[in-house]
């Protein structure tokens, strides 16, 4: 009893938040990877994306909500996210287009593009706050636990109630589904493997009559439809502010790199890695521990090992014992 | 037009430009400007130094700035003696034993290449660490927490917090150089960008040192308060002879002499980084930087060197830091925000030509009036747009009340233009 | 590096792994689209006609320099080391910039196809370095170099299967994993896929040891043989000219001597200056 009461306590506060955040960091890695991989930079301009799709997905929640229109227990974001994707699709298809296409042209290195994508941050940060202001924005609606703590006791009749949230559960079942899209595509269709080819060797790619520049825009598509959905699943289980989407850019880099940049095996891994650091860390774990060590044992404090707001020093510290030991990450990523 | 002739013209600009507010908005307004451009100017020497010449990508200039401000409050606060006398000492117990468990588990780990005992060290030493900590933190900030719960600082004179400032960035940088730039591949970018995370998160959570997010006001200044001119009668009738009412005098006054004490720093600094550009050490660290792999061949120590030029940018950060924080006269963890003191520095160094000194010193001063009248000209650009519109719209009142946000958008519109039709600055290197 | 006067290229040195990735980018601007073909009747099938050029906006290194093939034969490119040899055929393939000269395929001018538009055109490109896709499977690499196709290649891969008999048992396993003379037996099947006209060989047995080079030279006759011509650079530049239909000498990016491989190898100033007596 005591251990499945730990266990209960151990999956409601660390198992499911770290899943649900594991889940949304790997969505983002898996963008950041594929540029990385394709495209050759790190885009800055990441989590503002983010922030843009999201803003784009909620404004279409509030029109259809306006309408009437409902998913029942599910949140209407879920149908908003199509819309939101085309939208972010065409900002950055077009970004591509006026921005990042001229220093193709130009064989920029890649550190120009590093830098390029810091002035699309602060566009994009810019527009994101002109539309929809700098303010914590609520978008979630429909029912909101799949399990309630109280229902989840009377159930089981044990101390430790254990909550499901909706949003919870779709996170991971989403995530899921896009990411064994995402490898299907890349591994089983021409399209993707072209994208792989791109990415291993360019001029090969030209010299098998690979089209670049559409291997740019496919790549451009994909990373629009995982930062929405990415940007979504995490303004709903949390909540929507600009400057939170800036910020999330530290752990999906860290995430992206931890796995080893490039390899989208590696995003997922890293993904999680980083966000079950970071609750892990900064959870108390005093209770857990109470039901599990003797009596005489049972810690004095709250056993938190780090405050909350170091969470993103948890992620900095990860990525550095990482790469100390494995230097190419987690998956050999394409660094080296 | 010769380089030369280039360089005067747009500093020349940019001094209209600030005379310019002077005359239309006001003195005060010109002298604000100056005096953060100032700052920025030494900020963005520094990144220059470090991605100009050492092609060093460092994206946690916020962090190096921070702790400048740390230094502030470290250096010329008057001690809180019940503080100390509450835990001080264990307090700092405690953070030697926590670098020394840091250091231990390294040198375990180097040693012995024994990962299990790296972690065991760590585990064991992380354990004592907060055994001595918490106590000694928890009786320090239950003193008094409305006005004090901190340590305080040493009750130095300000001015010598901006040195400290530098040293303080510089060890942090010597830190984060050696993990970073010591790896197989080089890591920079991703560890500025942690550790300035890491630093803003323990200026904001370790009260007991900064008092955190309850701020520490009315830092000591190197200039005399406004209040005390106003009040001596010597300084009123000598404001009285220039036609200036006391308060605008008094304002003036205290303003200008910042703007004395940070040029006769940027022209230091300045003058110190030509020199040091055009030394034997500044030609061996562009050949580095040109090519590496034959300066490695010939012998040259090449993490060696970016270690140095890294620590040495980030002093200078951490200087700028201690300045800014100086002239705010308060610490305020919670302002610190990447974009404004990260990427809006890199955007002045981008802008006035990386590699170019005075090239960054100009886009420090240009940027920064940029960043400050961008939104005065973003209302003005509204007010003629919604214009047309009735008076309490829906559309109207969004427009008007987003203008502050229009100042990112210039910046990003900015580096873009620059990067795509100038991309070696306004001031380019040669 | 920072490299010449594009101060796009200009990257302070800078090669931070964490914010960049290198190894892998293209020579040739990617974005460029390919301008008109117009008819060009009569000469051979392929022919670089007088070219001259070199890479972006530095010097010249082809001097008015000429190749051709005809259908069905092997032409060998040779010469003594920096002279222009790969960069010809890259100039043939459109992967540097011809300021002067043409390039006409089958009694059309391509000078302005981009190289994925000479692919369509019918032909095929094994350069010397980098030639195969290392993190993808030798299946894969094969299955790109059908990229272009619509039609069903599972023909062509048995035939390069049939050609290079290692690669079926070794189909599943990435090409990086492979050992010199297997990659570049995936390099020449990946370009055989697109079922060319014309195959270019930038030095196929550079680093292969010479039981494998018989055996590449070889099975480029056997290539030969099935109508596709050849065009091919070589450093065993004896052992190549006895395989040649037609031969070409180049010297500073210009021709120096040309006529068939058996004229070039008895020519007494071919054989001293350049096969060592």
């Amino acid at each position: 009893m005591e251990f499945l009461n730990a266990l209960v306590t151990l999956a409601n506060f660390v198992l499911i938040p770290g899943i649900t955040y594991g889940s949304q960091l790997a969505l983002g890695a898996l963008g950041v990877t594929l540029i990385y991989g394709i495209l050759r930079f790190s885009n800055f301009a990441h989590g503002d994306t983010m922030a843009f799709g999201t803003m784009s997905v909620i404004l279409f929640t509030w029109l259809f909500q306006s309408w009437g229109i409902s998913l029942g227990p599910l949140p209407t974001a879920l149908l908003a996210i199509p819309f939101g994707i085309a939208v972010t699709a065409l900002l950055v298809l077009g970004t591509d287009r006026v921005v990042y296409r001229f220093y193709r042209a130009q064989k920029a290195k890649p550190i120009i593009f590093v830098m390029v994508s810091i002035g699309v941050m602060f566009i994009y940060n810019g527009v994101t706050r002109f539309i929809l202001g700098a303010d914590e924005q609520r978008f979630a609606d429909g029912e909101r636990f799949i399990i309630r703590a109280r229902e989840f006791k009377e159930m089981t009749g044990l101390d430790e109630g254990l909550t499901l949230k909706t949003t919870q559960g779709l996170t991971v079942i989403t995530a899921v589904i896009v990411v064994a899209l995402l490898f299907w595509f890349l591994n089983n269709t021409r399209t993707g493997k072209s994208m792989r080819a791109y990415s291993d060797n360019e001029d090969l790619a030209l010299l098998s009559g690979i089209n670049p520049e559409h291997v740019v825009r496919v790549t451009w598509l994909i990373v629009s439809a995982l930062i929405v959905v990415a940007g979504t699943l995490y303004g709903l289980d949390k909540t929507y502010k600009p400057f939170t989407y800036f910020q999330l850019l530290l752990p999906i880099f860290a995430a992206a790199i931890v796995g080893g940049l490039g390899s989208p095996l590696g995003a997922i891994a890293g993904g999680f890695v980083v966000a079950f650091s970071e609750v892990g860390i900064t959870y108390a774990w005093k209770k857990v521990l109470g039901y599990v060590m003797p009596e005489s044992l049972e810690p004095g404090g709250l056993v938190q090992l780090l405050a909350t707001d170091y969470k993103f020093a948890v992620s900095f510290m990860i990525l550095v014992i990482v790469l100390l030991f494995k230097p190419t990450g987690l998956f050999k990523g394409k660094s080296v | 037009m010769s380089q030369t002739m280039r360089t005067y013209l747009m500093f020349a600009g940019v001094a209209v430009l600030i005379i310019g507010t002077g005359l239309v908005q006001s003195w005060n307004s010109a002298l604000l400007i100056l005096n953060m451009g100032l700052v920025s100017a030494v900020m963005a020497l520094g990144v220059n130094l470090q991605w100009g010449i050492a092609g060093l990508f460092n994206v946690g200039v916020m962090g190096f700035v921070a702790l400048g401000g740390l230094a502030v409050v470290l250096t010329s606060v008057a001690p809180v003696p019940e503080a100390w006398a509450a835990g001080g000492l264990r307090a700092y117990a405690a953070l030697v034993i926590g670098a020394a468990t840091v250091v231990a588990s390294v040198m375990a780990y180097k040693r012995a290449r024994n990962a299990w005992l790296m972690i065991a060290i760590l585990i064991v030493g992380f354990v004592i660490y907060r055994g001595v900590r918490d106590p000694a933190v928890d009786a320090i900030e239950a003193v008094n927490p409305a006005v004090s719960g901190y340590l305080g600082g040493l009750g130095l004179p300000v001015l010598l917090a901006w040195p400290v400032g530098g040293l303080l960035a510089a060890g942090a940088a010597w830190i984060i150089g050696k993990t970073a730039l010591g790896l197989r591949s080089d890591y920079l970018a991703i560890a500025t960008l942690g550790i300035s995370e890491i630093i803003i998160a323990i200026l904001k959570n370790e009260d007991w040192l900064t008092r955190g997010v309850k701020n520490v006001i009315g830092l000591p200044r190197p200039v005399p308060n406004e209040i005390d001119l106003q009040n001596d009668p010597g300084f009123v009738e000598s404001a009285a002879g220039f036609g200036l009412d006391p308060t605008t005098a008094s304002t003036l006054y205290v303003k200008l002499g910042y703007s004395v004490l940070f040029t006769a720093v940027l022209i230091v600094l300045l003058v110190l980084s030509q020199m040091a550009l055009n030394s034997p050490w500044g030609r061996m660290m562009r050949a580095i930087r040109d090519n590496e792999v034959s300066s490695r061949a010939m012998g040259k120590d090449v993490t060696f060197r970016h270690l140095q030029v890294f620590i040495l940018g980030s002093a200078i950060c951490g200087i700028a830091g201690a300045m800014m924080t100086t002239l705010d006269g308060q610490l305020t963890p919670s302002s610190y925000q990447p974009l404004r003191y990260t990427f809006l520095i890199w955007v002045m160094v981008i802008v006035g030509g990386s590699g170019n000194n005075l090239g960054a010193v100009l886009g420090g001063f240009l940027i920064w009036f940029l960043w400050v009248q961008v939104e005065p000209m973003g209302q003005a650009l509204m007010n003629v747009i919604t214009m047309g519109m009735a008076d309490g719209s829906a559309l109207k009142d969004h427009l008007q009340g987003s203008v502050q946000h229009m100042r990112l958008l210039t910046m990003g519109i900015v580096l873009l233009l620059v990067l795509r039709f100038s991309p070696r600055g306004l001031l380019p290197e040669r | 590096m920072s490299t010449g006067d594009n101060p796009y290229q200009d990257d302070h040195g800078n090669h931070d792994a964490s914010v960049t990735r290198r190894g892998g980018e293209s020579t040739v601007d990617t974005t460029r689209t390919s301008g008109p073909v117009t008819d060009a009747r009569g000469g051979p099938f392929l022919i670089g006609d007088n070219m001259t050029g070199g890479y972006g906006k530095g010097p010249d290194i082809l001097h008015g320099c000429t190749i051709s093939v005809d259908k069905g034969e092997i032409a060998v490119i040779v010469g003594p080391n920096g002279a222009g040899k790969s960069t010809a055929m890259k100039a043939v393939f459109g992967m540097l910039d011809v300021r002067q000269g043409a390039v006409r395929l089958d009694g059309k001018d391509i000078t302005a196809l981009t190289p994925q538009d000479r692919v369509v055109a019918g032909m095929g490109f094994v350069p010397q370095t980098s030639n195969i896709f290392t993190s993808m499977t030798v299946e894969e690499n094969l299955e790109m170099g059908a990229f272009i196709r619509t039609d069903d290649y599972r023909p062509t891969m048995e035939q390069v299967y049939d050609l290079f008999p290692i690669l079926r048992d070794k189909r599943r396993q990435p090409a990086g994993e492979l050992s010199g003379g297997q990659r570049q037996q995936v390099a020449v099947g990946r370009a055989l896929m697109t079922q060319p006209k014309v195959l270019m060989l930038d030095e196929p047995t550079a680093g292969v040891s010479p039981i494998v080079m018989d055996e590449l030279f070889d099975r480029i006759i056997e290539v030969a043989r099935t109508g596709i011509s050849i065009l091919m650079v070589e450093q065993n530049a004896r052992q190549a000219l006895e395989i040649a239909d037609k031969g070409y000498v180049l010297v500073q990016g210009a021709n120096a001597y040309s006529g068939t491989g058996k004229d070039l190898l008895a020519d007494p100033e071919v054989r001293k200056s350049f096969l060592g007596g």
